[in-house]
């Protein structure tokens, strides 16, 4: 057992014989030693956030042909240091007639939802938190926590925006939720496990976003609901409702806001390379062989992760800056009348496809899982494509209300 | 596997500890000077009418019906799909048996036009 190979065991083993050594008991040197790992996770994954607020600004900044922040150090990468600073400093204002209590457990909450993920998180196969066997599970629990410090938040402004904001993000919730806790239990039947670490090393051969790619697709969208980001932003939409949720919040709270928001897409991220792309895995057996052994390495493991989950929080990006805001009513009817059935029919073929063909050699397996997605693809677009061409024909002439009304007149 | 929740334990207790510290580390050195007007509500500079925790017509009432329905019954199937590999095909198609059942549920829902927003 050394460092390299095994970083966490060797640092607790040495931890442990130290505080054993001192005349503690066993149980307590445990839980020291699991405080001392969880705020060096939590610190690392605040770091993180700090440079993903560059890394955003970046992005956005080459997606609207800016140069974004070039100021500050080389590239512009103190500017978040600077802005952290800056956020601290500014004065703190409570709306009058605000809910003490829920107003500051809003932000609070916000960033706290974000880190419990982290708590699952498969950074490599020896550096983790921890490896329930219900991961799944935790991570939908988890995550509505976000949608709860939005509504928590919104409601104790006592702003009616804020108040506004907040409903949409039950309607956002209570929607989106739906196929994604779906969709998860795609991974559970292709691994045949709920822990983390099970479905990473379920996919050392083949990756699940291959066998289910309308799964990915689905969780993908749903993810982007609720984390709220555009084209699912109806929860801030500046352009109706100012600002939304955090409307009435200033300094360090909304930079909490901003901060949670920004760790939770890169989370998202991360989950959806561990359900889909393997997680630090996957290398398709090629870590197997001799001159390759070295990505078995924990800390190479990590960079691949990281590599991913970035890969995924700019696929997010990608889609937030390019695409326009919904309408709520399109947003509800997209979920409950597309999104949901497909989901319910994905999940549906995965379960009886992987009995069916759990007979046959691998390549079999995954070939006729893959097949079977296409295909649904195909019908689904057909679908779509009917229902169109039937509304273009049957339906009502989209005209806007005022000319319709000046019609009638005349 | 009891230390594992142990784990989880101390995790949700520093992870509502950290976020407190930048905040209370910005109560010590920002400035407060409130004032009336300073904590009014921000109403795009219109004088706020009212209280705004009035009641409040909430459209997507029967969604939230069927989300709890699907909600519930979706936790249902992970012991399902946890042992999928194990069960015949038989007890794989009763569970796909009761998604119709959930899917009978939705379409009800939808023919009876209330998967409009209303």
């Amino acid at each position: 057992m050394d460092f390299l190979n095994d970083p966490l065991n060797f640092i607790a083993g040495w931890m442990r014989g130290l505080l054993t050594g001192w005349g503690l008991a066993d149980g307590l040197a445990t839980v020291i030693i699991y405080f001392i790992g969880i705020t060096v996770l939590i610190i690392f994954a605040m770091t993180l956030d700090i440079i993903l607020v560059w890394v955003e600004r970046k992005v956005v900044a080459r997606f609207q042909d800016r140069l974004g922040p070039n100021r500050i150090g080389p590239f512009g990468l103190i500017q978040p240091f600077a802005d952290i600073i800056k956020l601290i400093i500014k004065e703190d204002i409570t709306p009058a007639g605000a809910d003490k209590l829920l107003y500051n457990l809003g932000p609070v909450l916000a960033i706290a939802s974000v880190i419990f993920l982290w708590a699952i998180l498969p950074l490599s196969a020896k550096i983790f938190g921890v490896d329930l066997n219900v991961a799944v599970l935790y991570l939908v629990a988890a995550g509505s926590l976000g949608t709860l410090s939005i509504i928590v938040g919104g409601w104790a402004s006592n702003n009616k925006y804020a108040l506004l904001g907040a409903f949409r993000m039950v309607a956002n919730m209570i929607s989106y939720e739906i196929p994604m806790v779906v969709v998860l239990l795609i991974p559970t039947i292709l691994a045949n496990s709920m822990s983390v670490q099970g479905i990473t090393q379920a996919q050392s051969g083949m990756w699940f976003a291959i066998l289910s790619p309308l799964g990915l697709v689905i969780f993908l969208i749903s993810a982007i609901a609720e984390l709220g980001r555009s084209p699912f932003d109806l929860n801030e939409a500046e352009s109706e409702i100012v600002a939304g949720f955090h409307i009435e919040y200033t300094g360090m709270k909304f930079g909490l806001f901003y901060a949670g928001e920004l760790l939770h897409a890169f989370t998202f991220g991360g989950f959806i390379a561990v359900l889909f792309f393997g997680g630090y895995g996957g290398f398709f057996g090629l870590e197997k062989i001799g001159f390759f052994s070295w990505l078995n390495n924990p800390f190479i493991q990590a960079m691949v992760f990281l590599a991913k989950a970035m890969f995924g929080y700019w696929v997010i990006m990608w889609i937030k800056y390019s695409m326009p805001r919904i309408r709520i009513d399109h947003m509800l009817a997209f979920n409950w009348k597309f999104l949901t059935p497909l989901a319910l029919v994905v999940l549906v073929n995965t379960a009886i496809l992987s009995k069916v063909l759990g007979g046959l050699p691998n390549w079999g397996y995954d070939l006729g899982m893959f097949l079977s997605n296409i295909l649904i693809s195909v019908i689904t677009v057909e679908i779509l494509r009917a229902y169109g061409r039937k509304q273009r024909k049957t339906g009502v002439k989209l005209t806007p209300r005022g000319v319709q009304n000046q019609e009638q007149a005349v | 596997m009891q230390n594992d929740w142990l784990y989880v334990g101390i995790f949700l207790v520093i992870g509502i500890i950290v976020p407190i510290v930048p905040l209370v580390f910005s109560r010590l050195v920002a400035p407060r000077k409130p004032n009336p007007i300073k904590q009014s509500t921000y109403e795009c500079g219109i004088e706020t009418v009212g209280d705004s925790w009035v009641q409040f017509k909430a459209q997507y009432y029967i969604f939230a019906l069927v989300f709890l329905v699907f909600d519930v019954e979706t936790v249902f199937l992970f012991p399902w799909a946890l042992s999928l590999k194990q069960l015949p095909l038989f007890v794989v198609l009763e569970g796909v048996l009761f998604i119709a059942i959930l899917v009978a549920g939705l379409v009800f829902t939808w023919r009876k036009g209330l998967l409009e927003w209303a």
